[in-house]
């Protein structure tokens, strides 16, 4: 539930529509989490299947010169669902699948 | 205008070519199919520009019309019974998403066992879906009603899908004399006007979201608004296409109820069986009147609680059977309530009739104004419903 004051029936837009399109950026997620996934960049190859396997684009590909190869992966905490997809598929377990606590 | 020999089917097609409906999604079922080849027959010869959608099933025929009127179409289809029930899922979310497309509804009976027959089960299973529901009693209003419903379910105030219904076989099959108006005199009453939330690219908006439980009480109370709002544009609109076309009915319709001291109430084409039977009965000196209900959803209580001042016994006609609930008749339960909360004076007593099309004769009906004139007499009301024409 949100803290704060949220629109009466007069106030809502007919049909339950939703007028600011691409608002997911702005929705937080996080609390679907049961498990994180915590990337082990160590372990990383830079295969890139955690990106490309991720459903909601929570697996972010930053170009860092001081990385190796150039770029590292990391995860989006606020659109991270826990899916753990991105563990399942990680080849050289480079992901662990870490409780959330809180 | 143009007066035609039409079977209500007919009729109905004939209300949707002349509403220049842009997109029909047709399944056939008995007994509305020769409503869906009509259309198709209209789109084929060219008389009608609408998109014709052939598909493999009702539930298809009511999503392919959401997302028709999601786009600003004026979307239509008939059906009936197993086909309508099929639809239903969709039916709560065309409301839900306040689109207003128009339904044709030839009422029949619903299985096991197998009937096509009619009678109002199908249309009763949708009584809280969200859809304004209107009962016809001739091809004429069935095709009237048609035009009507776009105007009404097309208005601001409203954006709710609507079904017309009327009997299976008993109006449905039935040849009358009816007057069709042209396409552009009906337009002048229903002009294209896209007044709900549509999908355009320009304008991109998202539809078929969720309702979580901060937010989904808030839609449904928005409908129910919808619904209070409806009852009055309903009655706006039949007003003003009695001005531009001279045929008006009201959303609920007396008949001899001045001086009446017992009513009957009854919808869909049985209404006209019991004109008879209170002319008859009336001949043997019993005061009895008849209200029509045109309008079931939004139910009008109001102007039926004022055609019921002063009346002491009113009997409920049903034409399906609510399993298991206090009284069977659906149209009973509501009346039932008006009367519980604003008419206490009033008794109530619920029939039904012409379950699976079994006959309903005058006769019958003039025994019930004799029932209704006995317990208003003092005999003592019965607390269950009263099967008409079943075998004991």
């Amino acid at each position: 539930m949100s803290m704060t004051k949220l629109p009466g029936w007069r106030e809502l837009p007919e049909g339950a529509v939703v007028r600011d399109v691409g608002n997911t950026e702005t929705i937080d997620v996080s609390g679907w989490r049961v498990f994180k996934p915590v990337i082990i960049d160590e372990k990383c190859t830079r295969c890139r299947l955690c990106w490309i396997y991720c459903p909601d684009g929570a697996i972010l590909e930053v170009v860092d010169e001081k990385a190796r190869m150039g770029k590292r992966y990391e995860v989006d905490y606020m659109h991270c669902k826990g899916c753990g997809i991105c563990w399942r598929e990680c080849p050289v377990n480079a992901i662990e699948w870490v409780p959330e606590e809180r | 205008m143009p007066r035609l020999a039409l079977t209500t089917n007919y009729a109905v097609a004939h209300a949707a070519k002349d509403s220049d409906v842009d997109v029909v999604a047709a399944y056939p079922i008995t007994p509305s199919t020769p409503a869906a080849e009509k259309l198709a027959e209209f789109v084929a010869n060219g008389e009608m520009d609408a998109e014709y959608i052939h598909v493999e099933s009702e539930h298809s025929a009511a999503s392919a019309l959401v997302g028709a009127s999601a786009t600003g179409a004026r979307a239509f289809t008939v059906t009936a019974s197993q086909g309508l029930i099929y639809m239903s899922e969709v039916l709560y979310i065309a409301s839900g998403l306040r689109l207003p497309m128009v339904l044709g509804v030839a009422s029949r009976a619903l299985s096991a066992p197998l009937s096509i027959w009619g009678d109002m089960h199908d249309i009763a299973s949708l009584r809280d879906a969200g859809l304004m529901i209107y009962f016809v009693s001739s091809a004429q209003e069935a095709y009237d009603t048609v035009i009507q419903a776009f105007k009404v379910a097309e208005d601001p105030r409203v954006h709710l899908p609507a079904i017309v219904d009327y009997d299976g076989f008993v109006l449905s099959h039935v040849t009358e004399p009816v007057e069709t108006i042209e396409r552009e005199e009906v337009l002048k009453y229903i002009p294209k006007s896209i007044t709900w939330n549509v999908l355009n690219p320009k304008k991109p908006i998202s539809i078929g979201t969720v309702g979580d439980p901060d937010y989904y009480y808030e839609f449904k109370y928005q409908q129910q608004v919808a619904m209070e709002n409806a009852l009055k544009v309903a009655e706006e609109a039949d007003r003003e296409f009695e001005r531009m076309f001279g045929r008006g009915y009201g959303i609920i319709e007396p008949y001899r109820m001045d001086d009446a001291e017992i009513a009957m109430i009854a919808y869909g084409a049985h209404a006209g069986t019991a004109r008879v039977a209170v002319d008859k009965a009336r001949e043997k000196g019993i005061k009895v009147g008849l209200v029509r209900l045109r309008l079931w959803r939004p139910f009008p209580s109001e102007q039926l609680k004022k055609l019921l001042e002063g009346i002491s016994v009113v009997g409920v006609l049903d034409r399906a059977m609510a399993l298991g609930g206090p009284l069977q008749g659906p149209v009973a339960l509501d009346v039932g309530t008006l009367i519980a909360t604003r008419m206490p004076d009033v008794r109530l007593v619920s029939f039904t009739i012409g379950i699976g099309q079994r006959d309903v004769r005058v006769e019958d009906l003039v025994r019930v104004a004799e029932m209704l004139d006995e317990i208003s007499k003092g005999k003592e009301i019965p607390m269950k419903t009263i099967p008409i024409g079943l075998r004991e």
